[in-house]
């Protein structure tokens, strides 16, 4: 079982720029259709399951806009 | 940070606290930002955000002061290198950085870096090459491109007539007084993470008194350039790192002994 996780956007910093879209190994997140920011922007959101918390969006994006969880296993996992 | 580990998740990454709550002004995907976010969650990591005093530029990080959530001080177009000059040696306990664009720093203020530079200033200096005067509506920089369109160079930089691109990391590790010159590349996590690990051994250089440190950031404008911020990552990885070859430039021999 691949590890599990979630992200939250912080929409007050997002700008829709899809940096994080593109940079995503499961091709789970894509901007939110059904909104747009206090700046006029759609924001990212996870689409569909499968986020990992691998951290990657985190990397690339441009706001910090982006928290990361990942699950607890039985293994507790070192924080990047 | 807006949430810690619990018991059944844990915090991979969230907001570095040396940026400040603030929304900044620069465009969708701009680099800046990356920069930004890579400089504070080092001196989070390093924890000398209370020691930390910067010096903003001229150019879209004119604000920069309103992002970084510690101490700064605004410099005249080039100027900065002066400036933290000045601000490092009356306190030289400081990190003192500067945080500049490449009209800015390669341009007006060509004087500046390279007799800092030379001086071996104990300061830490932070280089945006996006090949244009991004502030000001993408006007040619010194670091444009043989044959790229900017807004005054419409047919393509003609070197002929306009000159060639100046490689700012080459041209100042060639100065004896500089001790750490890397170029490094913020177009996808790959090189993003090694960009944070320069960033690291400049403050590490900095605070071991082993004089001056550039990182040169190989950065995209997707507004002034004409196209998305992923297309423009791809532009940055195809024309400019060929051209701009990533790598360390200068590395003292008491720098190459620091183990991070
Ligand atoms: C003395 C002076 N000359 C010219 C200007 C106009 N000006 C403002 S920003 C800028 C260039 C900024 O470009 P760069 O340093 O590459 O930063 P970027 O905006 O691309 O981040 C210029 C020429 C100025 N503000 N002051
Ligand atoms: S943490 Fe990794 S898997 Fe999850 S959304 Fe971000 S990039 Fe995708
Ligand atoms: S004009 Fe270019 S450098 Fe300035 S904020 Fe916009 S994308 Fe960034």
């Amino acid at each position: 079982m691949p590890p599990k996780g979630r992200i939250v956007v912080n929409e007050a910093y997002c700008k829709g720029c899809e940096l994080c879209v593109g940079a995503c190994p499961q091709n789970v997140l894509g901007l939110a259709a059904d909104h747009i920011t206090a700046k006029g922007y759609h924001p990212a959101t996870l689409i569909s399951e499968g986020c990992t918390g691998c951290g990657i969006c985190g990397i690339i994006c441009p706001e910090a806009a982006i928290t990361i969880y990942r699950e607890k296993t039985g293994v507790v996992r070192a924080t990047s | 940070m807006d949430m810690i580990d619990n018991d059944t998740e844990t915090l991979v990454y969230s907001r570095p606290n040396s940026l400040t709550d603030v929304s900044t002004h620069y465009c969708p995907g701009c680099t800046h930002g990356i920069a930004h976010r890579l400089i504070a969650e080092v001196i989070d990591e390093m924890n000398i955000r209370e020691k930390m005093i910067g010096v903003a530029s001229v150019g879209c990080s004119v604000f920069a002061y309103n992002y970084f959530n510690f101490d700064f001080v605004q410099a005249p177009h080039g100027r900065a290198p002066a400036m933290a000059t000045g601000v490092k040696r009356v306190l030289p306990e400081k990190v003192v950085m500067t945080y500049q664009g490449d009209g800015d720093m390669a341009s007006i203020g060509m004087a500046e870096i390279v007799h800092a530079a030379t001086r071996g200033e104990n300061i830490t200096v932070f280089f945006i090459n996006n090949t244009n005067y991004g502030m000001t509506g993408g006007q040619m920089a010194p670091t444009t491109l043989p044959g790229q369109k900017t807004t005054s160079s419409q047919n393509g930089r003609d070197v002929e007539t306009q000159g060639y691109p100046i490689r700012a990391a080459e041209l100042l590790s060639q100065l004896d007084g500089s001790s750490y010159v890397v170029r490094r590349s913020l177009n996808d996590p790959k090189n993003i993470r090694l960009a944070k690990k320069a960033i690291r051994m400049a403050f590490e250089v900095q605070l071991r008194g082993l004089g001056f440190s550039m990182i040169e950031f190989l950065s995209i404008c997707p507004t002034n350039w004409g196209m998305s911020a992923s297309a423009s990552m791809t532009w940055l990885e195809n024309n400019m790192i060929p051209y701009y070859p990533l790598g360390d430039y200068k590395v003292h021999p008491a720098v190459a002994e620091i183990k991070i």
